[in-house]
């Protein structure tokens, strides 16, 4: 489904990519594991466009989407929920939510994803009137996740969920994530520093350090590797 | 007490002026983070194309003033500066987007300039006699409205405010109840999540301009109908203030602008009334710093916080 060939990426004279290889097929959960700075970010940001590439493609469905701007890129249903949520902090969530849908304009299918996001979130059908700002950091997740949901996504992209919430709402959210997977067919790639978990829900892994792929392979061996246990798994 | 409210009804009218400029300058900063220093032009431009289309559009309603003609004026001026606004936004700072904030400062300081001495050449640096719109009279007020009854108001300072208001009403319709307005809250809020949701940034920039400059041009117009002498510098006054304004109420917040216009212009009237208005500009300007000094986000603004 989408597929990252040789991908460089610098910020000006800092390089943060140094050409990475991985795909992602269609129905899987997979995982992009590295630690702070490896470059996981990065490669996010340059698939759903909001950063251009050095040199390398990226293409999604068939289509190479390097020269595409970010906005056209959603349209096609690739939908990046972004490291630190980005909510909109003034917005309610029910305006953060209508936000989500923003190219979508078959009411019938806008009114079937709010219903699938209640479903998945009932705790942001109860804030529908608060203001993004006032959420609880697992909350904000919840709804920037329900936000990418509103778009109709093929394929979506998540920026370290667990980040900033509370451990018992971690399990919550990697349980709809499999979810959003299994029972609707979307497509996830999944970054995280939090490899543990990572790994137990995908079916495949890529382990990014300083910006190349170190090690790649199924979830489940990786979860044994000997170096990735001592390195990222906390012995 | 009749003098008082003689003041705050001019207050109010020249309130509403600032606050149609103010919502430009807080809807642009809003969504690039600069101050529009051209802003204040473009409200010259907007009683100046007033005073071009007049003529013409009154002929197509009869000879004289008349209400159809002045709204054809009104709708024409704003059309007019909703287009220059957009085309100052695709020439002058789109290209410098992505360059320091201070870069696109100074550009809007040069197109400022631009536009007052271009102006000057094109039109003449004495000031104009705008013409006549609608027939203005002072109204007849009831007698049982005590103190009320012996103010002085216009059909003019009436209408204007009307007018005002109505434009306030239907902007407040599309930022929070439209799709692009929507998209323009969002996108003042994180540009970054506004691209990850779809939106196409130039277009909503695009429109943001020309939203701001119909207000503007809008502004131009009205002011003209109550003090009919225009001048290609008659924009860096009253831009000023209008910056003031939307500072005071807080600069990004809609109705911080439209409240910091409001008081500006009551404020200017009452220091005229009863100080001198030699002390006019001086103590708008004190507002300024005191504001920045003790309350830098504005009456209404808040501090942006972002939970991690
Ligand atoms: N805007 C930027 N300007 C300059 N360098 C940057 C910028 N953003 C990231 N970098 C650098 O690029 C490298 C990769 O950063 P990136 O944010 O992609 O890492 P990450 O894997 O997402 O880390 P984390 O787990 O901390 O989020 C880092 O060395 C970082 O310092
Ligand atoms: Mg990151």
């Amino acid at each position: 489904m989408l597929s990252v060939s040789d991908l460089h990426v610098s910020y000006g004279a800092i390089t943060a990519l140094n050409g990475i290889t991985f795909r992602v097929e269609a129905g899987a959960i997979v995982t992009l594991i590295g630690s702070n700075g490896a470059g996981k970010t990065t490669a996010l940001r340059t698939i759903s466009g909001l950063l251009r590439a050095r040199s390398g493609q990226v293409s999604f469905l068939g289509e190479d989407l390097s020269a595409l701007p970010a906005h056209r890129i959603v349209g096609r249903g690739l939908c990046h929920v972004p490291e630190g949520r980005m909510i909109f902090s003034n917005l309610t969530v029910e305006e953060n939510l209508a936000m989500g849908a923003y190219l979508q304009r078959d009411a019938a299918l806008k009114a079937r994803n709010l219903a699938f996001v209640f479903n998945l979130f009932p705790r942001l059908k109860e804030r529908l009137k608060q203001t993004g700002g006032t959420l609880s950091g697992g909350e904000q997740q919840m709804l920037a996740i329900g936000r990418a949901i509103m778009g109709q996504p093929k394929f979506l992209m998540l920026d370290e969920p667990s980040l900033g919430i509370a451990p018992r709402l971690i399990s919550t959210i990697f349980e709809k994530i499999v979810e959003i997977n299994r029972d609707h067919g979307i497509t996830i790639l999944l970054v995280e520093q939090n490899a543990k978990l990572a790994l137990e829900v995908s079916s495949y892994g890529y382990v990014l350090e300083t910006g190349r792929i170190v090690l790649e392979g199924p979830s489940q061996d990786l979860r044994a590797n000997p170096r990735l246990k001592a390195t990222y798994l906390g012995g | 007490m009749t003098e008082f409210l003689q003041q705050l009804v001019n207050g109010l009218a020249q309130g509403g002026i600032y606050a149609l400029i103010a919502l430009g300058y807080t809807m642009i900063y809003g969504v690039l983070r600069f101050i529009n220093f051209a802003h204040g032009d473009i409200f010259m431009l907007g009683a100046f194309a007033g005073f071009y289309l007049a003529p013409a559009t009154l002929k197509l309603f009869g000879a004289g003033p008349s209400y159809a003609g002045a709204a054809l004026v009104l709708l024409g001026a704003m059309a007019l500066c909703a287009l220059i606004g957009i085309v100052i936004e695709r020439l002058c700072y789109r290209p410098l987007r992505d360059r320091p904030r201070i870069t696109a400062l100074i550009t809007a300081i040069g197109v400022s300039l631009l536009l007052e001495n271009g102006g000057q050449l094109l039109f003449g640096a004495d000031p104009k006699s705008f013409p006549d719109l609608i027939v203005d009279r002072a109204l007849d007020l009831p007698a049982g409205w005590g103190p009320l009854s012996a103010l002085t108001i216009t059909l003019s300072q009436v209408l204007v405010l009307g007018v005002t208001l109505l434009l306030l009403v239907a902007l407040r319709h599309v930022v929070n109840r439209t799709r692009t307005g929507l998209a323009m809250r969002a996108l003042s809020l994180n540009p970054t999540a506004a691209q990850l949701a779809g939106v196409n940034l130039d277009q909503v920039i695009m429109f943001t301009f020309g939203l701001g400059s119909a207000l503007a041009g809008a502004a131009g117009v009205l002011i003209s109908i109550q003090q009919p002498s225009i001048d290609p510098l008659m924009g860096i006054s009253a831009g000023l203030k209008a910056f003031i304004a939307a500072v005071l109420g807080g600069i990004g917040n809609l109705p911080g602008a439209v409240l910091g216009g409001v008081l500006i212009g009551l404020l200017e009237a009452l220091v005229v009334g009863y100080l001198s208005p030699t002390y006019r500009d001086p103590i708008v300007f004190a507002v300024l710093i005191l504001i920045l000094i003790f309350r830098p986000a504005g009456l209404l603004g808040t501090v942006q916080k972002e939970k991690v």
